[in-house]
């Protein structure tokens, strides 16, 4: 009986929730986004991204914004919330800008995109994570809804699919390129690979990574993983990677677990050259790193926080007032989404009383044909397969700042 | 027609009620969907909560019916997810009938988390309380890691398997079904709410009449008290792994329904923490009370959608909501408060209390 | 000598492990319940270590305190609100509860901290003892963790054997009923229970942290998770049995990772575990459980 009880009260409280969320879906938006942040500045460029004005464009996006993954989540969510507020002070095309909680899950993701299409969702901005894109891209295409995803760089995400878009670097083009850079500025002869053995992105990587460095003869000395639970030691591949004589260190992997990586490299007195890809991005601005231990540290990456362009300067700016932290190159990365999208709306003379499918095709034909550029890579292109063609900048950390190699 | 539910036993009554409940279910949301009144969302959702239905039922007979805690039942789902896939990949030119082909899977991947069931019941069953269930959660973890480092390729050779490294030696034209930590990529989805629903019905027919057979009470006679039991000549190994392997693959067959039914699947959806989601349906069901997982697992799964208006604030509002419906259905004092507050809507109608009373 | 490298590594994951295991058998030994919050609870000790050093400058010993005194609170309003009103509920539905609480930290601490990882300073500094000429060090911190280690042990038994309040602990873990004729008070003995848990896990997060300095949200929960299998390695409920574990288990580990495979470690881990439970079904050093007919 007691049992009984308590499922009515489940379901009366299931059901409340449905009522209120049917009745409130269609005007919440970005919502508390500073509420995350304690030293968030007073005004917060969301509040404007949420008026809800009849005409605008209305663009969804997934992303872990809670649990382990939800610094990509929020980091992306934030940078794509300054592009849209730009976007929408110049008082041409408006955009709206939904961003919903994947938790790094296709599951919840496909959940997520679901109510995103529920709600009205134009554009898409796939998801943040490779592995809940793979799922919502394989939505985006039955559906016929156009994504562009800031930073799933798993090539599954674009693969047979005609509308989704990449804005990041495919996982391949990183592993291949970074071997590449290696064996011509001759960093080293003996290199060995730390990567996260339950991670898309980092196998992703480092696969290509080894084949390309069979091909040019680079030797790979010690191949070593580890997987998030045991995301802590990591004095076994640095033992072996030193017992074998590496002078470099490959690190496929993103910036959290490299910065233990570095400490505890560090303790034991072992300096070889640390080699990071876009994952790197953002070890300097761990609150309490000390930068020495990232000195020398390369990575190839398309987005530097200490650029002095203007567009990076008003970004970072921008970013900082808003959040109270450095953006990544996640958040740069959806920045240039919504910019790439706004510049394919304009050109194709897209509006917000077009339907989702009248705008895929029209954005697949801009994607196909048009150049960007954005915080991330001057004279961007896209390919029919939906991968980007970019330019990675080798960048290596000196006295705590980003200088670029060439 | 009344009087044909009186003349039932109590078991079967109550049993035709759960039957009779998802039979107006179906009808019910397949007429909301053919109509188009149901929003994307709930339509995606369909298949999982069918997927989390038919674990939490068959977690419930390992917890409530054997009376084993088990904390890695996420692993046989697992198995039995990627054995589908594998067995619905090889299939995709032999059968092209979508619903036979997930149909075959779905046994296939029954049959193979069965046969881990063995494997893992038998070491397992011999340990008590909290010590198995840190096994079953160890062997969680260990079928996890193994699938993350497993490569199965398929050519007009047949299927090629590898563990630790990629290097299938595929022949021309042949791909790659399950990639290691980037799991099954590309799976077509097939599965549909009505294979959802059957594997239901087919998952609750089994388990009703394990419990009213003469095997099924030796398995709760094993949980009550297992000195007596085998003091009466029951053979405890026997019935323990029996209920154990039933278990393990409907658990299977719940893991195939869920991976067909998105185009990826990785080895570390199934974790320690899919184990304990399910375990929560079957707690706040009730344990042994098949109805209860059905709308517990329902309920739970629908839930975190619903509070996606709370923003930020959505995993919060979960954990309290999870915390005090804990509280309201185990705590003497605030669910009597609880029920004076629902009795008064409930007096006007004795009559269906009586009934609730006896269904239960 | 990589050997004894990798023997030294092992100690120094195990020594967290270990500390981190006190505190969940601890509270299992008294309470009889899975107290999945736990590593949670070390998180959130770590944070309020880290924000009184870091942020605020204080001395370590300072924020050490403080991280003690918060989690102690913490641990006991969590007792009080969300554990005590099911004394008499299945061990279950507390179990459910504790999962209900861990998800309730872990999102509380990522919107008031946000999910951006921090670097923990470490609260003994990064320093290591050189044996062997240098070839072999070993961190301070390890050192400190298994000191604290040690003294905790000698601290919980004495505590436990002589004291009035550890002895009604003792009693209660026995038989609550009994203990309550006999004029224990069993929920304030086991709301002082938790706070002793609670006043742990700060200290073991803080020591986790300084071990691998770096801080999120769930950085608690994996180690949680570790140590609870290194508690019942060594025979859940017993005080010297959850240090061995999480000493071996470390151990274990690193030499799963160096000499057999870094892709398996986890699954080689969690099989030794199983053969051990197999061999000796209570844990390494737990009491044969006899049975009532």
């Amino acid at each position: 009986m007691k049992k009984l009880f308590a499922m009515l009260l489940v379901v009366a409280m299931v059901l409340s929730l449905a009522a209120c969320g049917s009745s409130n879906s269609a005007s919440t938006t970005g919502g508390d986004t500073a509420a995350t942040n304690n030293d968030a500045s007073t005004t917060t460029p969301a509040d404007s991204a949420t008026t809800d004005s009849g005409a605008a464009i209305k663009l969804g996006g997934t992303g872990p914004l809670t649990g382990g993954a939800a610094i990509y989540g929020m980091a992306a969510k934030h940078g794509a919330e300054i592009a849209v507020d730009e976007i929408n002070a110049l008082g041409g095309i408006q955009f709206e800008l939904k961003y919903e909680d994947d938790a790094h899950d296709a599951e919840k993701a496909v959940n997520a995109y679901n109510t995103l299409k529920d709600w009205g969702m134009q554009i898409s901005l796939g998801s943040v994570t490779s592995t809940p894109a793979a799922a919502t891209s394989a939505k985006n295409f039955e559906d016929r809804i156009f994504a562009l995803t800031p930073s799933a760089s798993s090539t599954a995400v674009i693969e047979g699919k005609d509308n989704v878009y990449q804005m990041c670097f495919t996982d391949p083009n990183q592993g291949s390129a970074s071997a590449q850079y290696i064996f011509e500025q001759k960093l080293a002869t003996k290199v060995a690979i730390i990567w996260k053995n339950d991670d898309v992105y980092s196998k992703g990587i480092h696969d290509t990574f080894i084949s390309k460095a069979g091909e040019l003869g680079l030797e790979v000395v010690s191949d070593t993983t580890f997987t998030s639970d045991s995301q802590t030691d990591f004095s076994v591949q640095l033992t072996e990677a030193q017992k074998d004589g590496a002078d470099l260190v490959f690190l496929p992997i993103y910036y959290d677990a490299a910065s233990l990586i570095l400490t505890q490299a560090s303790t034991k007195g072992y300096a070889p050259k640390f080699f990071g890809v876009d994952g790197m991005d953002g070890i300097l601005t761990v609150e309490g790193f000390d930068a020495s231990l990232a000195e020398g540290v390369m990575l190839l990456t398309p987005f530097s926080a200490d650029a002095t362009d203007d567009l990076t300067v008003n970004f970072v700016g921008k970013y900082n007032d808003a959040y109270g932290e450095t953006p990544n190159q996640f958040a740069a990365d959806a920045y240039d989404c919504i910019y790439a999208i706004y510049n394919a709306c304009t050109a194709a003379g897209v509006t917000s009383a077009m339907s989702a499918e009248v705008t895929n095709d029209l954005m697949i034909a801009q994607f196909t044909s048009m150049t960007f550029d954005g915080l991330t890579g001057d004279g961007v292109t896209w390919d029919a397969s939906g991968a980007v063609s970019k330019s990675p900048k080798g960048m290596i950390i000196e006295n705590g700042a980003y200088v670029g190699m060439d | 027609m009344t009087m044909k539910i009186k003349k039932m036993s109590k078991y079967t009554r109550r049993n035709f009620i759960t039957y009779v409940m998802l039979a107006i279910l179906f009808v019910v949301v397949q007429a909301l969907v053919s109509t188009g009144n149901v929003s994307s969302l709930i339509k995606g959702q369909l298949v999982p909560i069918c997927a989390y239905v038919v674990m939490a039922i068959s977690l419930n007979l390992t917890v409530g019916v054997l009376g084993e805690l088990s904390l890695g039942h996420a692993g046989f789902m697992s198995v039995g997810a990627f054995s589908g896939v594998v067995m619905a990949t090889c299939l995709q030119t032999v059968v092209p009938i979508a619903w036979l082909r997930l149909a075959i899977a779905i046994i296939t991947g029954g049959v193979f988390a069965a046969m881990v069931g063995v494997i893992v019941g038998i070491p397992v069953l011999r340990l008590k309380g909290d010590y198995l269930a840190i096994v079953t959660l160890a062997f969680g973890e260990i079928i996890k890691s193994i699938i993350n480092n497993l490569y199965i390729g398929l050519d007009s050779g047949g299927l090629h398997m590898s563990l630790l490294t990629d290097k299938l030696n595929l022949a021309e034209g042949g791909k790659t079904i399950l990639g290691g930590p980037m799991g099954a990529t590309g799976v077509s989805s097939i599965s549909t709410f009505t294979m959802g629903m059957i594997l239901i019905v087919v998952c609750l027919t089994v388990i009703f009449n394990l419990v009213n057979s003469k095997s099924g009470r030796a398995v709760m006679a094993l949980r009550d008290n297992r000195i007596a039991a085998e003091s009466v000549g029951i053979n405890v190994t026997k019935y323990k792994l029996m209920a154990f392997v039933i278990s393990a693959s409907m658990a299977g067959m719940a893991g195939t329904l869920f991976a067909m039914n998105y185009s990826t699947v990785v080895a570390s959806k199934f974790d320690f923490n899919t184990s304990i989601l399910v375990l929560v349906f079957v707690v706040l069901g009730g344990l042994g009370n098949m109805r209860g997982s059905i709308i517990a697992a329902a309920a739970l799964t629908i839930l975190p959608e619903l509070l996606r208006q709370f923003q930020d604030y959505r995993m919060l509002a979960y954990a309290i909501v999870l915390i005090l419906v804990m509280l309201a259905t185990n705590n003497p004092t605030l669910s009597a408060a609880f029920r004076r507050f629902f009795g008064s809507f409930r007096r006007k109608k004795p009559t269906s209390d009586a009934k609730g009373g006896a269904a239960q | 000598m990589t050997f004894l490298t990798y023997v030294i590594s092992g100690i120094s994951l195990g020594s967290v492990y270990a500390i981190i295991a006190l505190g969940y058998t601890m509270v299992y030994g008294i309470a009889k319940m899975l107290n999945f919050a736990h590593g949670d609870v070390i998180m959130v000790g770590a944070y309020v270590c880290f924000f009184a050093t870091s942020r605020f400058g204080l001395n370590p010993v300072i924020g050490v305190l403080l991280a003690m005194f918060v989690c102690t609170i913490l641990g006991m309003v969590i007792e009080r609100l969300a554990y005590k009103p099911l004394r008499q509920a299945p061990s279950l539905a507390v179990l459910i509860t504790a999962i209900g609480i861990s998800y309730f930290l872990q999102n509380a601490a990522q919107l008031l901290w946000t999910s951006n990882p921090k670097t923990y300073t470490s609260v003994v500094g990064n320093g290591a003892l050189q044996l062997a000429g240098g070839q072999l060090p070993i961190s301070y911190v390890t050192i400190v963790t298994i000191v604290a280690c040690v003294a905790i042990m000698v601290g919980l038994t004495t505590f436990t054997s002589k004291t009035k309040m550890g002895k009604a602990m003792r009693a209660c873990s026995e038989d609550k009923g009994a203990a309550q004729l006999m004029g224990i008070n069993v929920n304030t003995t086991i709301s002082v229970t938790f706070a002793i848990g609670s006043a742990l896990a700060a200290i073991a997060g803080v020591l986790l942290c300084s071990a691998y300095p770096i801080l999120t949200p769930t950085t608690g929960s994996m180690p949680g998770i570790k140590a609870f299998t290194a508690a019942v390695f060594g025979g859940i409920g017993s005080v010297p049995g959850a240090f061995l574990g999480g000493i071996l288990l470390g151990i274990i580990e690193i030499f799963a990772k160096a000499y057999i495979s870094t892709q398996l470690s986890d699954a080689i881990v969690f099989a030794v575990l199983i053969v051990v439970l197999l061999v000796k079904p209570t844990g390494l050093l737990g009491k044969p459980v006899s049975e009532k007919v």
